[in-house]
């Protein structure tokens, strides 16, 4: 029998870090403040203590020498987990992480490979100062040569963040923090991992397939329940990897429905939303019924608190974007 | 007294301008003074007939190490085979005295992604174009060995330019505070492109920005080849195992000038004077090693044309081997973006192959 624990997200998180730092000497993690003070968002809390400042290292602040230092560790065989303290400070990093991390697996031949997995806290929701909400995960997709991964439950946030530290290849690994205290789920003490790459079905529906990752697979549920009680059944999709992006998932959920609406809190322009309706047009169009709709952020820059609830998609316009969809 | 207890502008130096001897000697035989003459010989001619085949549409950009033999060859010459180089864009020498084969290096300036990949063997990292890049990569490949308990030394090429980037003060700073086997290596050639050392920073020197980040700092005549020898000796030895006062990770600046342009696509004589050019000229790294070994009876004439046909030889062979390469199959530009190719990827190249299959070469390459 499996031992279990009763975790958050941000908990399990942590219980993946330890697993892995237990499993592998050659795993390290790295950032602003994840030693003695076990992380702004406790993820590594109690890890400097077990395992020492050679394995959890506090660093100078200095986002593109963390990163850009992996880079070199990683290069030599080692499995560096750099932590951002938040992705509203990855830009700093930017040009490491898209000149190097992204490339040097391909500029190599091959010779070297980068198993690193960067983790940063990002999105909005939790009344976070200016540059601590941002969700530009459209930026990691885009660039090829890495993966991005945004967990939303607390079992599959530690084995998705396993697979991801044992990954050949690079990883940007975003933690949605809104939901890092939100719900607590059973999590196997063992080591285990869940693939990425694959998507989840959360909910079977036949009339619309509803496509969304991270904090907002909450909302998104939320308001798949309350159409369920008016008669109207969603397929709620979560990519829980949005690069390599899961497409067969993807297709087959719109040819099942017909239907689609994508949810995501970053911006709508340039966003995953657009990729996904763009891979229903290539792949499945004779099956579409409706406009695809995508309930986003709006094409602003992350407000202050006192906004940020009409910013961010809730319950409400999520419904409203499926009852679109349903209705046309 | 050690090398790194000077003043950042009191210049190292062992062969004045005449190949005359001024400083400490360094401890080498005489036939590895002459390999290191031929290295230089080599990549002079080497850099040559480069900047000739881009002129002649053979060869893509081309940036030229013309002037800087002498900190290329003098420093990779004092590194161990097991050592590590991470150079920037311009150290095809360096490259070339630690491993890299000539080949190599041509293959990556005509475009072949192969020519980053190097012999399993020889400790090189691929070539970095973004300016100042490199420096972290330096500082956490060093810092890997140290956690591992390995004893391996890495050295960093950059430029002065460099030293203006985010990346330099971010990768030297951890290289002090870990205190990594770090060399970091500054080909302070005068020039970033158009801009002259003095629009880099108001410092005297390079080398004493090494006092802010707790590491030592060093001045190198960059055109007195057994100089920089000797001082990248000394820190790769101290990188490798520290006196228990002193830091391991060293700066060295060496002073030194780029005879031609920043790269093919340049022009340098819209932005510096004929008279600093010819100036430095006669401070030729190669000539002034060549008057010192033939002062001291090392080499002559015979000697020296002999050298000059085998490396013109030794050029030429890697020319052919390099432009007999064929181009690469467009499956490589799928192959290596990842361990395992996404499904998504591999849709993509099975569309344009059979496209390929389809339409043939011709429809897709010019001329």
């Amino acid at each position: 029998m499996t031992e279990t624990q009763n975790l958050t997200l941000v908990q399990a998180i942590r219980d993946g870090l330890h697993t892995e730092l237990r499993e592998d000497d050659d795993v390290v993690v790295m950032g602003q403040d994840v030693g003695k003070n076990g992380g702004v968002f406790r993820a590594t809390e109690g890890l400097f203590d077990e395992f020492g400042g050679d394995r959890v290292i506090d660093t100078p602040l200095a986002e593109s020498g963390i990163v850009g230092t992996a880079v070199g560790m990683a290069a030599m065989g080692m499995r560096p987990v750099p932590e951002i303290q938040f992705s509203g400070f990855m830009y700093p990093g930017f040009d490491q992480i898209v000149s190097h991390m992204a490339r040097f697996r391909t500029r190599s031949r091959g010779r070297f490979t980068l198993p690193m997995t960067l983790r940063a806290p990002y999105g909005g929701g939790i009344r976070a100062p200016e540059h601590h909400s941002e969700s530009k995960e459209a930026f990691y997709a885009h660039e090829a040569g890495l993966k991005v991964v945004i967990p939303s439950t607390p079992y599959e946030a530690k084995g998705l963040l396993a697979a991801s530290i044992r990954d050949p290849d690079p990883v940007i690994f975003l933690e949605p923090k809104l939901i890092y205290r939100a719900f607590r789920e059973e999590v196997p003490e063992e080591p285990y991992t869940v693939p990425t790459g694959e998507a989840a079905t959360r909910r079977e529906g036949d009339d619309v397939a509803v496509f969304t990752y991270g904090a907002m697979t909450r909302p998104t549920l939320e308001a798949a329940e309350t159409l369920g009680e008016e008669g109207i059944e969603c397929e709620v999709v979560d990519l829980r990897t949005i690069s390599p992006l899961d497409r067969e998932a993807v297709v087959e959920a719109f040819e099942k429905t017909g239907r689609a609406v994508v949810v995501h809190e970053a911006p709508k322009t340039g966003g995953l939303a657009g990729e996904i309706t763009a891979i229903l047009q290539e792949e499945a169009l004779l099956y579409q019924e409706a406009p695809i709709g995508r309930v986003t952020g709006f094409d602003v820059p992350y407000p202050l608190y006192a906004l940020e609830d009409y910013y961010l998609p809730s319950a409400a316009r999520i419904e409203d974007g499926i009852l679109e969809a349903v209705e046309f | 007294m050690t090398v790194f207890d000077r003043a950042y502008d009191d210049t190292v130096r062992v062969l004045d301008e005449d190949g005359e001897v001024v400083g400490d000697l360094p401890d080498l035989d005489d036939e590895s003074l002459v390999e290191m003459y031929r290295h230089m010989r080599l990549a002079r001619h080497f850099d040559g007939r480069a900047v000739s085949l881009q002129r002649q549409g053979r060869m893509g950009t081309y940036p030229p190490l013309s002037g800087q033999e002498g900190a290329q060859i003098g420093s990779a010459y004092a590194l161990d085979a097991d050592d590590w180089m991470i150079p920037s864009y311009r150290e095809h020498g360096a490259a070339l005295v630690h491993g890299l084969p000539l080949k190599q290096t041509l293959l990556y300036w005509m475009g072949h992604e192969d020519g980053n990949n190097a012999p399993p063997d020889v400790n090189v990292f691929p070539v970095a174009v973004p300016i100042a890049s490199q420096v972290p990569h330096a500082t956490g490949a060093a810092w890997a060995s140290k956690l591992r308990g390995e004893n391996d030394a890495f050295v960093c090429y950059f430029g002065d330019g460099a030293t203006s980037e985010g990346d330099f003060h971010e990768g030297v700073n951890f290289a002090g505070v870990f205190d990594t086997p770090t060399v970091f290596f500054c080909n302070n050639n005068q020039w970033a492109i158009s801009v002259p050392r003095e629009r880099q920073t108001r410092s005297a020197t390079l080398a004493q920005k090494a006092e802010a980040y707790g590491i030592d700092g060093v001045q190198v005549d960059g055109m007195d080849p057994l100089a920089v020898y000797s001082v990248t000796e000394a820190a790769l030895e101290k990188a490798r195992d520290p006196e228990t006062d002193r830091p391991r990770p060293t700066l060295i600046e060496a002073v030194q000038y780029r005879f031609g342009a920043h790269t093919t696509a340049d022009d340098p004589t819209v932005y510096r004077d004929d008279d600093e050019v010819e100036s430095w000229k006669r401070k030729d790294p190669i000539d002034r090693l060549e008057s010192y070994l033939r002062g001291e009876g090392v080499l002559d004439d015979e000697r020296v044309a002999e050298i000059e046909s085998s490396v013109e030889a030794q050029v030429a062979d890697a020319i052919d081997a390099a432009e007999s390469m064929a181009r690469p199959d467009p499956r490589e530009l799928f192959e290596h973006a990842y361990a395992e190719l996404p499904p998504e990827l591999e849709r993509q190249y099975e569309e344009f192959a059979a496209l390929r299959d389809e339409r043939g070469d011709a429809a897709f390459l010019e001329d």
